[in-house]
């Protein structure tokens, strides 16, 4: 009879708890966007650059100032003008951009596969290296590979990418001709493929330009790498570490004393357990690659969302400077979630 | 009775025959200590030789050594100022009195590059002074009070963490306007919050350990307890994730630098002096290429260090 309603009771409470926890992600989501939007804001207020001037010009008589000011909302009590921001972003209007005279919404669209792209194959890059390094410097710990594998991630964080990359391009390109240099295609090829997806190795297989795939892909290789190298280094210590843990566990330990090859421990005992975790990291990586993308596709002359941001920077198009940086932060609080609910729909323990 | 005994103070050494001399290895090994000043010595001791058996950790503390000998003796170290122009000399490659070649204004990239040091090292202690006690008394706070004030700043640091820091700082820079001092702003406003996590992980354990109750019942108030009991304690966490994001800094400061928001030329920050080299880097590679190995090795300097105190103070997140 207890055992009945105990389990009843634990059946019935699951779902709510769940729930609960959804709920709880919610919210937490919601404040952190809430808190772009305040940060972005307030940046947008504290420029030294007078809005009502970029629109009328120097030359516009102190009426037009005036009517303009009205116009833009300016006069208005600044939780009102955070009010409007809210919902004019909330609605996907970012303002038009000086430099481009597009909406920024239409830039950003433009831009962002290029971006995409060249993560998402850094990412493959950075995880098809680092997990096997973090792997083999965990079962070799203090050993030479160990070390090794140390300094390499630890370059990882220590050089900067535009630099690298303009060695690369010093090396690979200028020197060697392996790659092929800056930008996306050689500028012949430019504008031959449809965008379907926007991402050009996508879209030029799929329209079967085998010639324009290839192009791209010499192109984008040598940035892609060394992004990538940057997610290697943290996803080969995060592994290693990961790794370290489990090997200290009692149940390695037994499979020792069973007598199992060692490389079964690790890969088949050991690395299942750390597969787990390692999902974190990689959405957390793939989202710092974004990051990391913003100078060196300003090394490459990538045509993605970070030359965008910078060269509206440069240019004080501030419209344009905040909403990428709202995409980038919604891309990057996405990321965040959802490897927070993969983590928990694949961790047995959480359900 | 054991020799060591002997040191041990009150009336009774005094009647004992003197104690042997103990050798000062003998002394920071002794496996009682005799006083606290005694104990605390002997921790030190075998903290540092622990560190010292990590070859690598004593290179990046050479490196960072070396670094701020660099910044101090700027002066005596340059053969001369980093913003002496001599357009006959410009581009000259590495050799010579131009150990590493002149930049395309005829200036000595190696008198640059020294002096770029005190840059980069008073950016790196800036941010330490800026970042390291507001994520530590935030942490703190927050971990210790609880309650609507620990959601409060934890939620602000949800925000914090939830943007990419590098695109924060440029939308920073880009409204507040280009040079080094905005920079740093820049860097300390989007870099405190992961200490204060840090910090607060660790308060959250302590909170409820003996001493700090013990220290409860005497009568101490909060600040008290947080600023006596358990700030010293999460001190080894934030100084090693201090020293692990230095390198971060520095690259995050050069970036902004190379992007032409940090130093504004002619200051020899690194990361501008990479920019102007940018132009050059088919023909005259070495403009950009030894600022940029003196980032490497300036980074690569404080993560050889901070993994080292790593396993010192932290034994447990190795």
């Amino acid at each position: 009879m207890l055992l009945t309603g105990r389990g009843a009771r634990n059946g019935f409470a699951l779902p709510l708890h769940a729930l609960r926890r959804t709920t709880n992600v919610l919210v937490v989501v919601t404040i952190t966007f809430f808190g772009l939007l305040l940060v972005t804001f307030l940046i947008g207020r504290v420029v030294p650059i007078d809005p009502v001037l970029a629109v009328v010009g120097d030359r516009a008589t102190a009426e037009v100032y005036q009517r303009t000011r009205v116009e833009l909302g300016l006069d208005l009590p600044l939780y009102e003008q955070f009010y409007f921001y809210a919902v004019k972003v909330l609605h996907g209007d970012f303002g038009r951009s000086v430099l481009t005279s597009n909406p920024v919404l239409t830039d950003i669209i433009r831009f962002f596969p290029a971006t995409l792209e060249l993560a998402t194959l850094a990412t493959i890059f950075g995880v098809a290296l680092g997990v096997p390094l973090g792997v083999l410097a965990a079962a070799n710990q203090g050993r030479w590979q160990d070390q090794a594998i140390r300094v390499v991630g630890l370059l990882g964080y220590s050089i900067p990418i535009f630099w690298l990359g303009l060695v690369g391009l010093l090396v690979f390109y200028a020197d060697l001709g392996w790659v092929a240099g800056p930008g996306r295609l050689d500028v012949g090829y430019d504008d031959i493929v449809d965008p379907i997806t926007g991402l050009l190795l996508v879209d030029s297989l799929l329209e079967g330009e085998w010639q324009i795939f290839l192009n791209a892909v010499s192109h984008i290789i040598l940035p892609a790498a060394l992004l990538g190298y940057f997610s290697l280094a943290y996803i080969s210590r995060m592994t290693r570490s990961f790794m370290l843990e489990q090997l200290r566990q009692e149940y390695i330990v037994t499979a020792r004393v069973k007598g199992l090859a060692e490389r079964r421990i690790i890969w088949r005992h050991a690395f299942g357990n750390v597969l787990l975790p390692l999902v974190t990291v990689i959405a957390l990586s793939y989202a710092n690659l974004l990051e990391g993308s913003v100078l060196t596709e300003t090394v490459f002359a990538w045509p993605g969302i970070g030359s965008y941001i910078t060269n509206s920077l440069l240019n004080a198009d501030m419209n344009a400077v905040l909403g990428g940086t709202i995409v980038v932060g919604v891309v990057f609080i996405g990321l965040n979630l959802a490897s927070d609910m993969l983590y928990r729909s694949l961790d047995p323990r959480t359900r | 009775m054991s020799p060591r005994s002997g040191k041990r103070s009150g009336r009774l050494s005094r009647s004992l025959p003197a104690a042997p001399r103990l050798s000062w290895r003998e002394y920071l090994t002794a496996e009682t200590p005799s006083s606290p000043a005694h104990a605390r010595l002997r921790q030190a001791y075998f903290a540092v030789l622990s560190f010292a058996r990590n070859r690598l950790a004593v290179i990046g503390l050479a490196i960072v050594f070396l670094l701020v000998m660099t910044a101090l003796l700027a002066p005596l170290l340059a053969h001369q100022s980093p913003i002496a122009q001599d357009l006959a000399a410009r581009l000259r490659p590495p050799g010579g009195a131009q150990w590493f070649g002149t930049d395309e204004l005829g200036r000595d990239i190696y008198s640059r590059i020294v002096y770029g040091a005190r840059i980069t090292l008073g950016i790196v202690a800036l941010i330490i002074v800026l970042v390291g006690p507001v994520g530590l008394i935030v942490g703190c706070a927050a971990g210790y009070l609880g309650g609507w004030l620990d959601t409060l700043l934890m939620r602000t640091t949800d925000v914090f963490l939830a943007f990419p820091r590098l695109i924060l700082a440029l939308a920073f820079v880009a409204a507040i306007g280009p040079g080094i001092e905005n920079a740093v702003i820049a860097i300390a406003l989007t870099a405190w919050p992961p200490y204060a996590r840090v910090a607060r992980a660790e308060t959250l354990a302590l909170r409820e350990t003996d001493f700090v109750n013990a220290a409860r019942l005497q009568g101490a108030g909060p600040w008290r307890i947080v600023v006596h009991q358990i700030v010293p304690l999460c001190l080894s966490s934030v100084i090693v994730r201090l020293t692990l994001d230095m390198s971060g800094i520095i690259i995050t400061a050069a970036g902004l630098g190379f992007l032409g928001l940090g130093a504004q030329p002619p200051s020899p920050e690194w990361g501008a002096m990479i920019a102007s080299g940018r132009r050059f880097i088919l023909d005259q590679w070495w403009v950009a290429f030894f600022p940029g190995m003196a980032i490497c090795i300036a980074g690569l300097g404080f993560n050889l260090l901070g993994d080292g105190l790593r396993d010192v103070l932290d034994p447990k997140q190795r």
